[in-house]
């Protein structure tokens, strides 16, 4: 590890000054470009990027902006359920998520996707729609089934990567470090649940649809060209909160905890309902649990 | 010479009414702290408040009076106005209020009760407070009432380890019409094509 | 000055003259070369302004979205490392079984090779979300997820290919330049070597889109056979008319027997290129499960909607046509009829990897959505100018090597 440092310091003098001037391009300052991928970060460089980043965050939008980098808690491992019989289709889920997490309104990116299903023939993703908009949810013969980042297990899409720049935390979450992606996709490709979404352009974020509570791994402002997905709302559930999906939606139907707290409501969940995952023939194993309240 | 030994029949005169006793003063504690399924015998009191029938504790919000002038209900309903115990749709007061939960078998007054109509009333007679209707509900709704003290049913904020707030089940659910009205969806996504 | 610092430097002054050669021959020529290369020059112009404007834009120039997000960068790439790889087709005869005649224009076949696997890096390039960031890949500096990412893998076997690729031309033709003949040590060994790193680079390819088993239609063990097939029958057709146009242009002589014998090949690849298509049709429409739906997709079209699938009929037909004109011995001889073929069988091969392959898997997407996907203009320019670099890049070094190689046959010949 010293000698890749060490051989980054050579290459940095030697070619930093060159690509700037060669690209003309404002991004490439010497802490942007050639930090290192987030899980071999020193401390040191961690909390000058993370104060740097502070720093040009609050310039930008006007107001204090904390990136955190709260680690996982011990003994935690989150899981999500899913009351697919009492979910109405209303998407409050959906743009609670966008605004907690500073999603690009224009291009515009949703973590949270409700698909709107056939009662007649279940869970079937060839006859789901996305883009129902009657007046009002439920609609007769239908269910909803929304979908985010499963949170596997076994992930796809960290296997894919080429860079490592995306990986599976401690306490279960598959994060992102977003300055260390390269954008090529390969992700979205290999996640079987169409999570991962990606910043086509550069993101569109106003002054006062930002969130200033930020994580370096959760919802800080992302940049063109990088992909991006559901955290669980890391910034809040390192803290003790729910998820802002779980806590905005109207009928209670979203559900998250810790699965090793027996108390806890998911295990309470697994224990008295029955769930099922999406795709599970694929291995992912989703900790992301659908069941009928 | 004292007389030191002491008489061992007169221990037991001296104990045997004391776990008798004993008995007695612990036996209101146990029925207390047992859980809501072993329910108290039937018991009548001016105020449904002295008898805490459940011991488990919901922090939940005010329950949401549509009319809160109306309450408290015995500034009208008093010794001046005797309750009509006869089954019939409502005209004279609170003919607004269509019933649409059971109305085949139930009606106002096997929830409300006759006597005392700043309380609700359990299938056995028990009082209890609209702070607590969850109880009520919780009669005939039995799994969606486990399922909602474990947090599963129904809305509930707070930290996922740590305290929590829960909602009435008359927050989401109107008493006399529980059923979840459909409500207006936010908008749908953009299609791809219209990304530009 | 000890052996081998003499030994050193004379290799430095010998590779010094070959660079002035090479340096002149790319800056001097006829009409006919002078007007390619300004052409190609115009059309790299072209794909660099377009460029500049997704690079400043980001991908939303191009028609990519989360639903379908690869697609022609991404097919060119997978197509254009089948022409990189199909270069072994001929190295294999010439050195394996020493047959002096395709011996003479395997060096063709390396250059074609080089240029194919730059054009490829080049559509990989211009497809990432931040191309200032692939300094990531570079094992020890970035940090390259190998053996978890095959396209870690890809990035490694392309690169060897290419250095390997570079090597052998450049000793090669260095070499020849200075009248001596390659260092049998270091050469022959990177020749055979390149056998199976050819074969390596389109199987790591396949295996890119094999490990997903979130897209059922690439996730089917017969794609990397698949890939190798339909290599072996595009990358020799370009070859194959590219050694006529040589033929006719200078005075590199390629005997009629050397090209017949790569058609005989490449009708063998052809046929199983079509027996793989065969046996992938059989197990998606019999079998009729959900996952029918993308091949359904492809030649059918859904609900209506259908924009790739009169090109995959185009695909299939001319693959078919190009294989019984190069089964049949009369008309594989013909120049004409050759001809044809081998545009038929590009063509075939181009749309089915180009097009098919990718656009396919990804419709309907993961959520059973249908985004019908046809690249922009940005997008078209952008390739049409790394189309235009490989073959600028292919030309300059053709150039380079033709007076080299004819010396070095007149010499053969009269000794």
């Amino acid at each position: 590890m010293n000698e890749a440092i060490s051989r980054r310091k050579f290459i940095c003098i030697a070619a930093g000054c060159a690509a700037a001037v060669a690209t003309g391009c404002s991004d490439l300052t010497h802490t942007s470009w050639f930090r290192n991928n987030f899980r071999d970060m020193s401390p040191e460089e961690l909390s000058s990027i993370i104060a740097d980043l502070e720093k040009k965050h609050s310039a930008t939008f006007g107001k204090t902006v904390t990136v955190g980098n709260e680690p996982p808690l011990p003994g935690v491992h989150f899981a999500y359920a899913l009351d697919i019989s009492r979910c109405v289709g209303c998407r409050r889920c959906v743009h609670g998520c966008v605004e907690e997490n500073n999603q690009s309104r224009d291009p515009e990116i949703q973590w949270i996707r409700v698909l709107e299903m056939d009662q007649e023939k279940g869970i079937d993703f060839h006859h789901a729609n996305p883009y129902y908009d009657p007046e009002l949810v439920p609609q007769e013969g239908h269910f909803y089934l929304p979908v985010a980042c499963q949170q596997c297990k076994n992930p796809a899409c960290v296997k894919s990567c080429p860079v490592g720049a995306t990986w599976r935390e401690d306490d279960g979450i598959t994060v992102i470090d977003y300055d260390w992606c390269l954008g090529c996709r390969c992700c979205l490709s290999a996640c079987p649940y169409g999570a991962r979404r990606f910043n086509w352009g550069e993101p569109g974020l106003s002054v006062e649809q930002m969130n200033p509570k930020t994580h370096y791994l959760g919802n800080r402002p992302r940049m063109k060209g990088v992909a991006e997905k559901c955290t669980f709302c890391i910034q809040r559930v390192r803290n003790g909160q729910y998820p802002k999906c779980v806590e905005i939606c109207p009928t209670g139907s979203r559900k998250f905890g810790n699965l090793l707290d027996p108390e806890s409501e998911i295990r309470y969940i697994l224990k008295n309902k029955r769930v099922v995952v999406l795709k599970n023939e694929l291995n992912t194993d989703p900790q992301f649990f659908y069941f009928f309240g | 010479m004292t007389q030191r030994r002491q008489n061992p029949r007169g221990v037991f005169h001296f104990v045997i009414p004391l776990i008798i006793l004993l008995g007695m003063a612990a036996s209101p504690v146990a029925v207390l702290s047992a859980s809501d399924e072993h329910d108290p015998p039937p018991q009548r009191a001016s105020r449904a408040a002295d008898i805490p029938v459940d011991s488990l504790v919901f922090e939940t919000p005010p329950p949401p009076f549509r009319d809160p002038d109306l309450f408290p209900c015995s500034e009208c309903h008093n010794e001046d106005q005797p309750p009509n115990p006869e089954r019939r749709i409502l005209e004279e007061m609170h003919e607004e209020i269509v019933l649409r939960h059971d109305e085949e078998h139930r009606w106002c007054l096997d929830c409300h009760d006759a006597e005392n109509r700043d309380n609700l009333r359990l299938a056995n007679g028990t009082l209890i407070p609209f702070e607590k209707s969850y109880q009520l509900c919780g009669q005939c709704h039995g799994n969606k009432y486990r399922d909602w003290r474990a947090g599963v049913h129904g809305r509930r904020s707070g930290d996922w380890n740590g305290d929590k707030q829960y909602l009435l089940c008359v927050h989401c659910h109107y008493s006399h019409e529980p059923r979840f009205q459909p409500i207006a969806p936010k908008p749908a996504p953009l299609p791809p094509g219209e990304i530009k | 000055m000890t052996n081998k610092q003499s030994y050193l430097s004379e290799a430095i002054q010998g590779f010094g003259k070959f660079t002035v050669f090479s340096v002149r021959e790319i800056l001097s020529g006829s009409r006919v070369f002078w007007s390619l290369v300004i052409g190609l020059s115009i059309c790299i112009g072209l794909g660099l302004v377009a460029y500049m404007k997704q690079f400043d834009d980001g991908l939303i120039t191009t028609a990519l979205r989360d639903q379908m997000s690869w697609g022609f960068y991404i097919g060119n790439f997978t197509f254009l490392v089948g022409v990189a790889a199909a270069a072994v087709l001929l190295v294999i005869p010439a050195y394996v079984y020493n047959w002096k005649p395709i011996k003479e224009v395997v060096i063709l076949g390396e250059i074609l090779a080089i240029s194919a696997i730059i054009m490829s890096m080049l559509f990989v390039l211009v497809d990432v979300g931040r191309p200032d960031r692939v300094w990531h890949l570079i094992p020890g500096i970035g940090r390259l997820n190998v053996p978890s990412s095959m396209l870690g893998w890809d990035v490694l076997v392309l690169n060897g290919y290419l250095l390997s690729n570079l090597a052998i031309v450049t000793s090669l033709l260095v070499n020849l330049f200075l009248g001596k003949e390659p260092n049998k040590k270091i050469f022959y060994p990177l020749v055979l070597l390149s056998i199976p790193a050819a074969i390596g680079i389109h199987t790591v390819t396949a295996f890119l889109y094999n490990g997903f088993p979130a897209r059922p239609f690439w996730n089917a063990a017969i794609l990397a056979p698949r890939f190798l097939a339909s290599a072996f029958c595009s990358g020799p057709a370009l070859l194959l008319m590219l050694m006529q146009l040589l033929r006719r242009f200078t005075d590199f002589e390629i005997k009629d027997s050397a090209i017949w014998k790569v058609a005989e090949l490449m009708a063998y690849a052809m046929f199983l290129n079509l027996f793989l298509l065969g046996a992938e049709v059989f197990k998606e429409y019999y079998s009729a499960t959900e996952h029918l739906i993308h091949m359904k997709y492809m030649f059918q079209g859904i609900d209506g909607h259908r924009a790739i699938a009169p090109w995959m009929w185009l695909s299939v037909v001319s693959s078919t046509i190009a294989f019984l004109l190069f089964l049949i011995p009369r008309t594989r001889t013909h120049p004409v009829t050759l001809n044809i073929g081998c545009i038929l069988i590009f063509i075939g091969v181009y749309l089915e990897k180009g097009m098919g392959l990718v656009i396919s898997g990804m419709t309907p997407d993961t959520l059973g959505e249908i985004y019908e996907y046809l690249p922009t203009w940005n997008e078209l320019f952008v390739a049409q100018g790394i189309f235009a670099i490989g073959s600028l890049v292919f030309i300059f070094l053709v150039k380079v090597a033709t007076p080299i190689m004819l010396e070095y046959n007149s010499r053969e010949s009269a000794d």
